[in-house]
């Protein structure tokens, strides 16, 4: 059991990573990836959300939604959720993390509609895991979301200094860079399971 | 059936939905003085730090907690005032500042001493040997100053900065960001400028740059005011003298010397 659990934990952080091996998420790590802090904010509340947005959908997924029929109602009621997560995390952060709170600006609402939410809640579920692998899986999903934004932040402070020409400056070059970073992910394939394979 | 209990099932999942927050709401609530948010609208929100506090939110706070009201340097006369009525105080004077590049050095009038090609900062070329133009006392025109400015109002033109006196709010970020301290910031007034800061003697400063001031003394002996001096091989002006005459501004030989336009 503890070897799946690494295995969920540690390949969706490397193998299948959410931003740079599925593309959830784009939305806020191309637009707060600009400073190391709010990346790393940003980050610690999306972990938030999607570990307790799992830890809440995937019940009433299997709980209520199952034994009445209604998975197609899945979408719709885990969007329900997660803005209230959101909302929620959002008053917390502004009682208790002013700065945070201002350094995230418009992207603290945004996470309601970040896919890389939805898509871990609903992944979960297609994958058919239990409800403590889910839970793993969604707080890898998070860890995976911040080393992405956290590394990316790092490649973007270097690209302020350099200069691309002048059709390349600004968003396109960041949009070359992030191919180049999510190609080196894309050698993570197959890692872990052998890793974990062996033990 | 199936269609009312799908109705029911995701009508109650929002109203716990919404009670929770209602909760959190209320027992997370931030208590804060109304008038902090009244201050913080008529401040400008361009948190350009000019006032000496972290952003406009912080000096709203700050002024609502007593601090004068007349340090927003972008949001100037009407800000204070806005400001003044909603604390109850008297506004107090607001002296309009702005960003002034005293350098004439543009491309016409200096050489590169060598080619840079590194990164695309003054800073970083400053460090190189004293910086790429010949005058090692001038602007460099690799823009550390525009990228500085919250206001967009520094454009770099044939290899030097110059400020747009409409858009500047005198915050003073690109004197900070200027590693040759050419920029500085002055009250508006329509007194002369002495458009240099070349220390050295007139043949060099000469020689580097060609609307250089060379130290002659011309503009100091002329000056009926004794406003001007020149200390260091520099002319500078004695705002407290000055009477904006224009008589050095007339006899300068290299035409150091301007008026800033006034908005």
């Amino acid at each position: 059991m503890a070897i799946k659990l690494a295995t969920i934990f540690f390949s969706m952080i490397l193998v299948n990573n959410y931003v740079l091996v599925q593309f959830l998420g784009i939305c806020p790590f191309l637009g707060v990836s600009k400073k190391l802090d709010s990346a790393f904010g940003m980050s610690c509340a999306v972990v938030f959300v999607m570990a307790l947005a799992t830890a809440v959908t995937w019940p009433i997924y299997t709980f209520v939604l199952v034994p009445n029929d209604l998975q197609y109602l899945q979408t719709i009621a885990y969007i329900l959720i997660i803005a209230v997560l959101v909302q929620l995390v959002e008053i917390i952060l502004k009682k208790f993390m002013p700065p945070l709170y201002n350094a995230l600006g418009v992207y603290l609402p945004l996470i309601t509609t970040n896919c890389a939410v939805l898509g871990v809640t609903i992944s979960v579920i297609d994958e058919g895991y239990g409800f403590a692998e889910s839970l793993v899986c969604a707080v890898g999903a998070g860890f995976g979301f911040m080393l992405a934004m956290v590394l990316f932040a790092g490649v973007r402070r270097r690209l302020e200094d350099a200069k691309p020409p002048k059709c390349f400056e600004g968003l396109p070059i960041t949009l070359v860079a992030a191919s180049m970073v999510s190609l080196s992910f894309m050698g993570f394939g197959g890692i872990i399971e052998n890793i974990f394979g062996a033990v | 059936m199936s269609m009312v209990t799908a109705i029911i099932i995701v009508t109650v999942i929002g109203f716990i939905g919404a009670a929770v927050l209602v909760v959190a709401a209320h027992f997370m609530h931030v208590e804060e003085d109304e008038r902090i948010g009244q201050v913080s609208s008529v401040l400008p929100g361009a948190n350009c730090g000019a006032c000496g506090y972290a952003g406009c939110a912080d000096y709203a706070k700050a002024i609502v907690g007593g601090a004068p009201v007349n340090k927003c340097v972008p949001g100037g006369e009407n800000a204070a005032k806005a400001a003044a009525a909603i604390m109850g105080v008297e506004a107090g004077d607001v002296v309009k500042r702005k960003a002034i590049v005293a350098c004439q050095g543009s491309l016409d009038h200096t050489e590169d001493k060598y080619v840079y090609q590194g990164v695309q900062s003054c800073a970083a070329c400053a460090s190189l040997y004293k910086g790429s133009a010949t005058c090692e006392y001038g602007c460099l025109g690799y823009g550390d100053c525009v990228k500085a400015c919250k206001f967009d109002a520094i454009i770099v033109s044939n290899g030097l900065a110059r400020v747009n006196p409409a858009k500047c709010t005198g915050c003073g970020a690109c004197e900070q960001a200027c590693p040759k301290k050419v920029i500085w910031i002055r009250p508006e007034s329509e007194k002369p400028v002495v458009m240099c800061a070349n220390h050295d003697r007139g043949a060099l400063t000469r020689k580097a740059c060609t609307a250089g001031c060379i130290g002659c003394m011309k503009c100091e002996k002329n000056c009926p005011e004794g406003a001007i001096k020149v200390t260091n091989n520099v002319a500078r002006v004695d705002y407290s003298k000055c009477t904006g005459c224009r008589i050095c501004m007339n006899q300068c030989p290299v035409h150091a010397i301007t008026i800033p336009k006034v908005v």
